[in-house]
């Protein structure tokens, strides 16, 4: 496990490169019992004016904050998670998408025995999280 | 959006079992890789009873409440302008398989900026003993007319 006075803030802790497919979003609809099918309908998304069928939010939350885990070493150091959906993800039929996952440490709370990394993820070089932020506790 | 809709509280929702082979199927689903998540042995081996959800699983349980939100008749949600904005978990401790939880809902924020609605939708997650699990915390955006 990480010690917390080993850290200083502007450490890169954890990147990963995650591809998305369109199989992806399927099987994150049946795991969330998010069926909405503007996330696997090329139909659908038209319909409502979007460019194309869209990552869950959520599956992009979800993926984003698994380099931390394994950084930290146990999910359940993880004690507060945040983001903000700032820009959709487009997931292409035959290409998918390739999303980006850098994780920095962007704070230290020794009292506290937490540390706060933020996130930097991006598709198609253009950030699609703000304010991503996740507390560990070390 | 009905601006009174803010300061509402619902009735806790059903209880939520959470299952082994869904904490499996959910980890996958959001790539986890670590053992923690998908390996018994491994999860007693950390200390914890059962396997280890994700940090974001408790979205399938805040899930059932927003889906009491949205079906209140007089919110004036249109679901199909719905977008999800942002999204914060403050955990307790992490969620194990075995859990049977409830959550329940509150209406904390009603905005209105620009043409959009906010709605920011709180539900508190606890145990079959009734403790803090963790909140979970969204904000919807209902997209005006364009």
């Amino acid at each position: 496990m990480p010690q917390l006075t080993d850290l200083t803030v502007g450490d890169i802790v954890a990147e990963r490169s995650v591809t998305l497919t369109r199989d992806s979003l399927v099987r994150y609809a049946g795991a969330s019992g998010d069926f909405n099918p503007i996330h696997y309908r090329d139909d659908v998304a038209a319909s409502v004016g979007l460019p194309g069928v869209l990552a869950h939010g959520m599956l992009t939350m979800g993926l984003a904050v698994q380099p931390v885990v394994d950084w930290a070493g146990d999910p359940a150091r993880v004690v507060d998670y945040q983001v903000r959906f700032t820009r959709p993800v487009l997931v292409d039929p035959q290409h998918g998408a390739v999303v980006n996952v850098v994780a920095k440490v962007g704070a230290l709370d020794v009292e506290a025995s937490v540390a706060r990394i933020d996130l930097t993820v991006s598709f198609d070089d253009a950030t699609v999280l703000g304010k991503a932020q996740v507390r560990v506790r070390l | 959006m009905n601006p009174e809709l803010l300061g509402r509280t619902f009735p806790p929702a059903p209880p939520y079992l959470v299952g082994r082979e869904k904490v499996r199927e959910f980890s996958r689903a959001v790539f986890a890789t670590n053992p923690i998540n998908l390996d018994v042995d491994a999860a007693r081996a950390a200390g914890h009873a059962d396997l280890v959800a994700p940090p974001t699983f408790a979205i399938v349980v805040q899930e059932i409440t927003l889906a009491q939100l949205l079906a209140e008749e007089d919110s004036g949600i249109d679901f199909t302008r719905v977008v999800h904005g942002d999204q914060r978990f403050t955990t307790t401790r992490a969620i194990v398989a075995g859990d049977e939880l409830t959550a329940q809902l509150a209406v904390t924020s009603v905005k209105t900026l620009g043409g959009h609605s906010m709605v920011t939708a709180e539900s508190t997650i606890t145990d079959a003993a009734g403790e803090h699990v963790v909140t979970a915390i969204s904000t919807l955006v209902v997209r005006g007319d364009e």
